[in-house]
């Protein structure tokens, strides 16, 4: 299998909220973000998945945003966000592949792509929606509090799952978290947004 | 068989019915005496007005007389579909997709019927061609403004689903594909339901026009059944430009749903 080696760098890139936002994260590294609510961290991610106008360059391993179709990049920079959405009745034609080992390290067996969606829980949307965004193979991931209200034992499933995928696929991580014992489990590099900018957290 | 003619008394009676209906009103204090009678004199007003339109159209028949009256009935058409959506585009775009996408099928039908099926003399003959032609514009004008109603409000509920669909890949016709669908099926349902019903539950009001003015049934069958075909083909592909249209511009070029051209109206 051949490996990418995926490196997501923006440039100058604004929005409503940030300005000028210059950032570069390596292949496979975990880059944290935090700031207060409503601070533009998840403008920054919907900007990066070009899902909302912006100024500036976005780009994956050299390849600006602009020279590729819209589609493919949102599928190489792959969006968790905090809600999910599913829009068959059940899972499974959600899922354009399905690796049993994810879903295991998750805690599901394959049978629960036989489930209707309104038998879930929020707490199992919300791994499930990781694992369909996994299944979709983004060459990058933009994580919007992927452990947000779970227990202890799933938030670190889903930590090491998340990691697991970057290393083996080198895939950069842009990584929004609050809990600062996780920020210092994974992060590498940690920034918090302040008056639009990006401000270093050194620990 | 001849027509027997009614003339202003009988019409002064019958409209003893609106009276009473509009005193009915007042007694029950439903409130709604003030718009029976408006709507009332509006029926009085707008029908002889167009009867003196159409006589003079009749008598003096020409091209750009059949033209100017389609416009204008086009025009004011296009003004109620953008009327009835409660979230529409801004700008031209709200006026604009509904009329454009009736003056492509009311017209191209109606042209069709005109010139091929019916092939009078000259074809523009308005006796046939502004009833025809007002008859497309009433139905596809429903159908349009309920597709278009539907995909503008179900896109602005829809919204995380529609990006949540783009995040994964998909396109924009794919991420807003099953509204585009259900909104098509809403617009085209009251024209299906008319087809499958028409001669048992109700007698449209044309064949039954024809009938009293001593046409045989037949031959005002065979009129009815032309323009319910005509009817739903304008109602259908009128929706289906309509959606493509409106469903295309809620995105931009580089497919982001832009719910900011809706603007909601109260």
């Amino acid at each position: 299998m051949g490996i990418i080696l995926s490196v997501l760098s923006l440039q100058n890139l604004s929005t409503a909220l940030l300005r000028d936002i210059n950032l570069t994260i390596g292949a496979g590294e975990c880059l944290c973000l935090s700031g207060a609510s409503g601070c533009g961290k998840s403008t920054l991610l919907r900007a990066i998945a070009d899902l909302d106008s912006h100024q500036g360059e976005i780009l994956l391993d050299g390849i600006e945003h602009n020279s590729v179709t819209p589609q493919q990049w949102r599928q190489w920079v792959g969006l968790l966000t905090a809600e999910s959405v599913w829009w068959f009745d059940t899972l499974r034609p959600h899922f354009p592949l399905v690796e049993r080992e994810w879903f295991a390290a998750l805690g599901f067996g394959v049978e629960v792509l036989e489930w209707p969606v309104s038998r879930l829980s929020s707490g199992e949307r919300q791994r499930l929606a990781l694992l369909r965004l996994l299944c979709h193979k983004p060459r990058a991931l933009l994580l919007d509090e992927p452990t947000a209200n779970l227990d202890s034992e799933n938030s670190e499933r889903i930590e090491s799952l998340i990691l697991r995928y970057s290393r083996e696929h080198a895939a950069p991580l842009l990584w929004i978290s609050h809990n600062h014992e996780q920020i210092s489990r994974i992060a590498s590099r940690h920034f918090r947004i302040v008056d639009g900018g990006l401000q270093e957290v050194l620990s | 068989m001849s027509i027997i003619t009614l003339d202003w008394l009988d019409v002064t009676i019958a409209s003893g019915l609106v009276i009473a209906l509009a005193l009915l009103s007042f007694y029950q204090r439903l409130a709604l005496e003030r718009q029976i009678l408006i709507a009332g004199a509006r029926t009085i007003i707008q029908l002889v007005l167009v009867g003196m339109v159409l006589k003079a159209l009749f008598s003096d028949v020409r091209l750009s007389w059949v033209v100017l009256m389609a416009t204008v009935m086009l025009l004011v058409a296009g003004y109620e579909v953008m009327a009835r959506q409660k979230r529409r585009l801004r700008g031209v775009w709200g006026y604009g997709i509904g009329t454009f996408s009736m003056f492509i099928t009311s017209f191209t039908v109606t042209l069709f019927a005109l010139l091929v099926i019916i092939g009078n003399e000259p074809w523009y003959q308005p006796q046939y061609a502004i009833p025809l032609l007002g008859m497309m514009l009433g139905n596809t004008m429903n159908g349009i403004a309920i597709s278009l109603d539907r995909l503008m409000s179900g896109a602005w509920q829809q919204r995380t689903m529609i990006e949540g669909r783009l995040m994964l890949g998909q396109c924009w016709q794919e991420a807003i594909g099953d509204l585009r669908r259900d909104a098509l099926r809403a617009g085209m349902i009251p024209t299906i339901n008319g087809m499958a019903t028409v001669g048992i539950v109700s007698l449209p009001g044309m064949m039954t026009g024809q009938i009293l003015s001593g046409t045989v049934p037949v031959e005002a069958v065979k009129y009815q059944i032309l323009i319910m075909f005509m009817i739903s083909a304008g109602a259908g592909f009128g929706a289906v430009i309509a959606l493509q249209l409106g469903a295309k511009r809620l995105f931009d070029e580089r497919q982001r749903l832009r719910l900011e051209r809706l603007q909601s109206v109260d």
